[in-house]
Formats: C-alpha cells, structure tokens, sequence
C-alpha cells in the first residue's frame, strides 16, 4: 500500500502549482481589465444614478424616455446601424465569396487590399472620405466631367456621407469572419452536391450558404454592436446631421458638463450591446464568434 | 434496389487529354468500362488516376477527347447533369445535415415524393447496414460509418455508374480489409458500373474485375488481377503491384540466359527488345538438396533470414552480386532447414514461374 500511493503528495502539489503559473500569467491582463474596465463601469453606472443636485436620482434616466430628442438619437443609432450592418453583408459576403474561390497568392493580394484601410487610422479615413465626397470633391467632378450627373451631389454632412464612411470602415469586419468561414469548407462539399445534380445555384444555397452562416453571423454581430458606439465617422461626415447616441454622450459632457446624462446614455448603450449578445448567445456558442468559423 | 441484370452503363472514354503547363495529368488515355463491371484505376500519387476520375465525374475539363455513357456523349455536361454517385476519399458529408438529411438529399434534387424519398433512405442506409441511424448528426460518426453514409448517399438515387475515390484511405486495416468486402458484394448486389480508384495493390487486386494501371498519365496496362500480377505487361507495372526482383537476361541464339544458363520458361516472352526477368519471392524455392532436373537453379549466398511468424523472408545474394528476396512458408520441417547467414544455398524457379517481362523504361 504505501508503495503504491508513493508521491502522492507530492504529485498534487506540482498539479497545484502549475495551475497556479497558469492564473499567474494570465494576472496582468485580469488586472488590467479590473482597472480600465470593471472599475470605471462601475463608477459610470454609480454617477448615472446621481441627479443634477448630487442625489441618487433617477432622472437622468426619465429625461431619456421624456424628452423625445433622446428618442430620436436612439432612433438614427438603430438606423444607421442596422442599414450599415446590411450594406456591409451585400457588399461583403460576396467580395468574400469571390476572395475565397481565388488562388491563395491572388487571395492574400486581394486581402491586402481589404485590410489595408484598416491599418490606416480611423481618422485619416473618415476626412479622406469628407476631400472625396465634399461639393468640389473628387467624386462630384468627375461624376460631373463623365456627364453621371450635372449638378454637385450633396454627399457629406448628412446621412449619405454617414452610411459611406461607415460601410467602408466596417466592411472588414465584415468580410474577415465570413471569409474565413468560407475558406474552411472543404471543396469537395461542393462537388458532392453537383454530383448529387445539384445545379451550382443550389449546391450554393443548400450547402455553400448554410455552412458560412456562423461566420455572417459573427460579422454581422460585429459590425452592428461597433456601429451602435461609433463616434468619429458620423460626427466628421454627418455634419451635424446625423447624430448618434455617442455623439450625445460628448455633447453632454462637452456642451453641459451633465455627467450623470452622459453616464446613463452609456450605461444604456452597453446593455443594449449585452442585450444583442444575449440573444445571439442563444443562437450559436459566442466562442464561435470569436472564432470566426466553425 | 437494382438487381443484378439492371441496366448499367458501359463508360468509353478515347483520347482523353489534360495538361498543366508542360504536365500531361493525362495523355491520349482510352479506356472501355464494361456495362456492370468492377475497373480500378491504381496508381501512385501523381499518375494521373484522380484525374481521369474527376474527368468522368465532370470535375476536371480535359483538353480534347470524348466520354460516353452507353451512347451518350456527356464530355461538355456538367457534373450535376451526368447522374452518377462518388463517394469522396474525405467523404464530402454535408455537416450541416443529419445522416438522414444527407442520403436524402439527392432524392430531393430530383423531387420525389416525401414518402418515397423516407423510404429509400431508409432502405440505402440498411443496404450499408446503417438502419437506424437516420437522426444522428454527421460528427457522431466514427471514420467506417461515414465511409457507409457517404456510400448510401451515392447509391441512392440509383445511378448507373458509381465513381469512388479512395474511399477506404482513411480507415484502420481491419476496418478497411472488411469494407473491401462489402464493397464487392454490394456490386454484386446492385451491378453498377463502377469506376474505383486507390493506390493500394492489394485492394485493388481484391476488388476489381479489371485494373488500369496508371502511371504519368497514361494506362500502362489494362488486366484482369490474375493476369496482372502473372504476366505484367512492363517493369513499371511488375515492380509496383507485388514485390518481385529484376534479372539481366541475354537473348542467345537459341533461347534466353542469364548469367551465362540457359533459362526454361513455360510461355513464350513478349516480342520486344529488352527483357528482364520477374521473379516474385514467393514464387522462387529454396531447394535444401541443391540444383534440380527440369527447374531454373540459381546459386546464391543468405544475407539476411527473417523469421515473421507466418512465413520467413531469406535475402540472398546471387553470383553476379544482384540481391533477391524469397518469401516461404514455416511449415514443419522447413523451419529447422533454415539457411545460416552466410551459406550457399540453391534456389529453385518453375518454368511456369519464370516470367520474361518486357524491360524497356517506361
């Protein structure tokens, strides 16, 4: 017997310890996250209940649902997002359809191509966007100059020039999960089904589509929970115009130095964003997500 | 499903070519698949067998030539008009769709009533002895029960011709050995045309009516098992189906010889420059009482004797330096008879045994 149990011990000590390492490299991102994350949430959500008078007060809660300008601005935020999201999936799906039945050197080129404004700061983009867009800008002459169009357009300062910006800088977002989905069906899926006697446009449908569903899900997630928070592009290109929840949040701070309003359009942006988390957990697992594929 | 008298479809592929850059994948191959009959294309990888597969499957575009089903000429039809079942060497089972789903899935495409597709279902799925396992999601199957559900899937809509690429590739020997089986006896059973590809000899041998051996995209020779392994037609066939050992001979005036002796040999050599002798170890004898009356004898020194169990493996050296292997039974007596490292021992080749095979590269 005391043969047989011999180290043991010892042997669990070395489980223990080595479980220990393990938390232990993980101890700065946790700490890290304590501080730049839970805490200031924390005090966010703790200032939103306090009124203008330094109680607890719910009012900056009821202003939201009393005043119909906040309505409005949690109206255009859905808006803009949800058409935002649905331009990126037509424009995004098949540009990701046509990267993943590309050869690989040709594919990463293309993917270069997509991911190279995502390298480029936010910044830069959205007031590139504001030269191209503008009266006198670049798309209006020439639009001009090839007889699309006699008159300058109006696309910037407004909603128009909103939804470009955004698309443009959401699309990868996009198209990287979906890409990446596509790029793990195995081929002969698709030859099976045309054996089968599926025509192409059903073997797409029947067998293509449904096994890229995860990942259009992910991108879509994706590009609609960072739409609901975007601030940059549509103060630059909405001129005003267009205004988002974010866009209130900085008003008010900026504008009325109100940080109990703000506070409470934040506090509620992130439960909205928990809330579509939510319920897209109860769709598919959000490890998957984060994956990208399957 | 059919019986054996269906109406199966010969498959006439001529002059079928595909290049890759300065690569012929295939060159000017025809070939004649008999209505109902078991043809495996064997090769090693590169030969070019996949490709011709995927040519008859509509998956690959070849160059020039013509592929007939029966009378029809379908080279310009798509894959999803051509009707035939393949199974896939990664089985191509759709994740998405239960076993169930997927067999039933080209009943659907061609629309048939609900219940006669649950019927056929359930019927292809007790043909591979899947009964039962309709509701069951595609990753709780082990590797042989997708090799089966991939087989009721292909076999369901009752094509005419079924195309199978290494289907058993990716299952352990035993499973593998018992599949080979079954696969032949559902041929038997259903009759269709079957075009079987796989780099595995032994399957191969076991399966097939008739085998192509493909090598740089050609068919190097087209035969019955039987007559494959017996007769091969050249070296490159010879040295990849079974292992055999290569000998120099002279064509003297009178007959054959190597090493200066006269060879005797039953069937009369291929008419052709070169020649060789085959020599399969199991076919040469080691002759414990020296040179025999009316055999070749050949003279050599035991470098290596392996004992495994079944049989025993004697490595000998010939006079003229060329190292042959021999392959015999542990019967006994023989077991004890056994040539020591180093000793001269006699090995005895029949006449009917010894095969003059064309030499010439190929």
């Amino acid at each position: 017997m005391q043969a047989i149990r011999a180290n043991e011990t010892g042997l669990r000590v070395d489980e223990k310890l080595e479980r220990l390492k393990l938390y232990g490299l993980s101890s700065p991102a946790l700490l890290l996250i304590l501080v730049i994350l839970v805490i200031p949430v924390g005090w966010l959500f703790y200032v939103s209940f306090i009124g203008g008078d330094g109680q607890f007060s719910l009012e900056n809660y009821q202003r939201m649902i009393k005043r119909s300008s906040y309505m409005r601005i949690f109206r255009t935020t859905f808006e803009v997002s949800v058409v935002t999201t649905a331009l990126c999936i037509v424009i995004g799906y098949p540009l990701a359809y046509f990267l993943s039945q590309l050869p690989a050197r040709l594919a990463n080129l293309c993917m270069i191509t997509v991911l190279l404004p995502f390298w480029t700061s936010l910044l830069v983009r959205t007031y590139a966007w504001l030269v191209l867009l503008q009266k006198k800008g670049l798309v209006n002459d020439w639009a001009i100059a090839l007889g699309l169009w006699d008159e300058p357009i109006k696309m910037v300062h407004n909603m128009t020039g909103t939804l470009i910006g955004m698309v443009h800088i959401m699309l990868p977002f996009l198209i990287l999960p979906v890409y990446g989905s596509m790029k793990a069906i195995d081929r002969d899926y698709m030859k099976a089904a045309s054996n089968l006697g599926a025509s192409p446009k059903r073997a797409f449908w029947d067998v293509f589509f449904p096994l890229t569903l995860p990942g259009l899900f992910a991108g879509t997630l994706m590009v609609f929970i960072l739409c609901l928070g975007f601030f940059v592009t549509p103060a630059v290109l909405g001129g005003g115009k267009v205004i988002m929840v974010s866009m209130k949040i900085v008003s008010n701070i900026e504008l009325f130095v109100s940080w109990g309003a703000a506070s409470a359009l934040g506090v509620v942006l992130l439960a909205m964003t928990f809330a579509i988390l939510w319920v897209a957990s109860r769709f598919l697992k959000l490890d998957q997500i984060a994956g990208g594929g399957h | 499903m059919r019986s054996h008298d269906s109406d199966a479809l010969p498959i006439s592929i001529k002059g079928v070519t595909k290049t890759y850059g300065p690569v012929h994948a295939l060159d000017d191959v025809s070939l004649e698949v008999n209505s109902g009959e078991f043809i495996t294309l064997l090769g090693p990888s590169g030969s070019g067998k996949t490709t011709l597969l995927m040519v008859i499957a509509g998956f690959t575009r070849p160059d020039c030539g013509s592929l007939k089903f029966g009378d029809r000429e379908v080279i310009r039809t798509p894959p999803h008009l051509r009707d035939l079942g393949m199974t896939f060497q990664s089985y191509a089972l759709f994740p998405h769709m239960t076993v169930a789903g997927n067999v039933a899935y080209p009943l659907k495409l061609r629309k048939l009533p609900k219940a006669e597709i649950a019927e056929r279902v359930e019927r292809a799925l007790d043909t591979v002895q899947l009964g039962g396992y309709g509701d069951r999601g595609i990753d709780q199957l082990s590797g042989g029960q997708k090799q089966r559900v991939a087989l009721a899937r292909s076999i369901v809509f009752e094509p005419r011709i079924l195309l199978m690429d290494e289907p058993l590739s990716a299952l352990d020997k035993k499973l593998r050995d018992q599949m080979q089986i079954e696969l032949r006896h559902l041929h038997e059973k259903l009759g269709m045309t079957t075009v079987y590809v796989t780099h595995d000899q032994r399957e191969a041998l076991t399966m097939s009516d008739r085998i192509a051996v493909v090598n740089k995209g050609r068919i190097m020779q087209l035969a019955t098992p039987r007559e494959l392994y017996e007769r091969p037609a050249n070296r490159f066939v010879a040295d990849f189906i079974g292992d055999s050992t290569f000998l120099p001979v002279e064509k003297t005036g009178v007959g054959i010889s190597y090493n200066g002796m006269a060879l005797t040999f039953s069937e009369a050599p291929p008419d052709t420059e070169k020649l060789i002798l085959m020599i399969r170890p199991e076919r040469i004898v080691l002759s414990p009482e020296g040179p025999r009356e009316g055999v070749n004898n050949f003279s050599a020194t035991a470098v290596e004797v392996v004992y495994q169990g079944d049989s025993f493996l004697l490595h000998a050296r010939l006079d003229d330096g060329t190292q042959i292997a021999l392959r015999g039974g542990v019967r006994g007596a023989s077991l004890s008879a056994l040539p020591n490292v180093g000793d001269t021992v006699t090995l005895t080749l029949a006449p009917e045994d010894t095969v003059l095979i064309d030499g010439s590269e190929v």
